[in-house]
């Protein structure tokens, strides 16, 4: 749970702009402590050794420190910004290769349209319904889904796994990707199914 | 400009992850470049990633792991602006966005085209050492039809000028066709000036009639 659970603590969006903003040590303690072990874990998960996610969790907390000023909380939670971070160096250090991304400052970049104030969603209201939807996805799909979230998870290797044929476990992630992505478009978005 | 072809969930989601290789990733960020609603739903897959770390169990860190983040921290030196200045030189109004400019080496005026007969000229793209797809820039001539060919693996094809329609569907800029070993299609690009496309397949294209023709006529048979 974020700190912000007791009233006397900072929540991590709190902790990571005094980051930016006054280079707080004690603040980014807090954050390594909650965040880095996690992001190991992450890591190990993916196929790395103790050693290397130890390695590239603190590079992915260092970047974190180093790129502080430019969190924006209006576009993801604290958590889901460590995971890009994290997962972008582990593409390039673990898998050696880049991830090609859109640069916003590109002049053929074509901006959001201005949402209605209505339909404005915060990016931890995002990440609430996200969790809810995942949650409420019948147990086998979201077990195909989360595992197919780690790249050692081939879906032939899910699909021993969990011991069912390979067009199964197939058709169990597209209907639980396209449920959560008709959840949140609708609660989030106000877009019918 | 409004895109009516989208990213499919599967291929999105495995971007999201970190997944996916970086050629087809080229495509796929490409696409995400034009169109604000695949981005707003790559977002929500990236806040898949976030749920994992809330609510994974912590791995146990290394003595003085801090303490060594710190040292990593003091060794990189200051922290990045808010706003960064542009470094490269950029057109005005380029027809390639980025990513896909950094790949191609440039923008649509500075295309080094092959012909490759029939109308279309092409122009392959390395993309770092991801050998799993290969990745051309296409030319085709207005109205001219792209022979008829399956695949053996997957096909993304990302309009970037002009257009081109297959079957009842038409694809303009922004627009991305996904297309997979069952569908055979011949598409035609648009009168709306040269279709300029770009083309990921995990297998070389196989054309029905037209590269065997070209392969005997040059062994002669």
């Amino acid at each position: 749970m974020p700190p912000s659970s007791d009233q006397n603590r900072q929540s991590w969006e709190e902790l990571l702009i005094l980051v930016a903003e006054i280079q707080s040590h004690d603040a980014f303690a807090q954050l390594y402590r909650h965040f880095a072990p996690r992001l190991k874990s992450y890591l190990m998960r993916g196929g790395a050794s103790d050693s290397l996610a130890e390695d590239v969790a603190q590079e992915a907390m260092a970047t974190a420190w180093r790129k502080a000023a430019l969190f924006d909380p209006a576009k993801a939670n604290v958590s889901t910004w460590l995971f890009t971070i994290a997962r972008n160096l582990r593409i390039d250090r673990i898998r050696r290769e880049s991830r090609p991304e859109p640069d916003p400052n590109d002049p053929a970049f074509v901006p959001e349209p201005l949402p209605s104030p209505d339909r404005v969603i915060t990016a931890q209201q995002n990440a609430d319904i996200i969790q809810h939807a995942l949650a409420d996805l019948p147990d086998t799909q979201r077990e195909a889904v989360m595992l197919s979230f780690f790249e050692e998870a081939s879906h032939a290797a899910i699909a021993e796994r969990l011991q069912v044929p390979l067009g199964t476990v197939k058709s169990r992630i597209r209907l639980g990707l396209r449920s959560l992505g008709q959840r949140v478009n609708c609660e989030s978005y106000g877009v019918d199914p | 400009m409004t895109i009516r072809h989208h990213v499919s969930e599967e291929l999105l989601y495995e971007y999201a992850a970190g997944r996916l290789g970086e050629t087809w990733s080229v495509a796929i960020a490409t696409h995400l470049a034009l169109c604000p609603e695949c981005r707003m739903r790559e977002r929500l897959f990236d806040s898949v990633g976030g749920n994992i770390l809330d609510a994974s169990a912590p791995a146990t860190m290394a003595h003085g792991s801090l303490d060594a983040c710190m040292a990593l921290i003091e060794a990189n030196g200051s922290q990045e602006p808010a706003h960064s200045q542009r470094t490269t030189e950029t057109p005005a109004r380029p027809v390639f966005p980025e990513p896909l400019r950094g790949y191609a080496g440039g923008d649509l005026d500075t295309v080094p085209w092959s012909k490759v007969g029939g109308g279309v000229r092409q122009k392959i793209i390395s993309a770092g050492t991801d050998a799993t797809a290969s990745c051309r820039l296409l030319y085709i001539t207005p109205g001219q039809a792209v022979p008829e060919h399956g695949h053996r693996g997957l096909e993304l094809t990302l309009v970037l000028a002009g257009s081109f329609s297959d079957g009842d569907a038409t694809f303009a800029r922004g627009d991305l066709e996904i297309a997979d070993e069952e569908v055979e299609h011949t598409p035609i690009a648009g009168m709306d000036g040269p279709c300029i496309c770009l083309a990921v397949t995990d297998a070389p294209l196989r054309f029905k009639s037209w590269l065997p023709r070209l392969a005997q006529r040059f062994i002669k048979i």
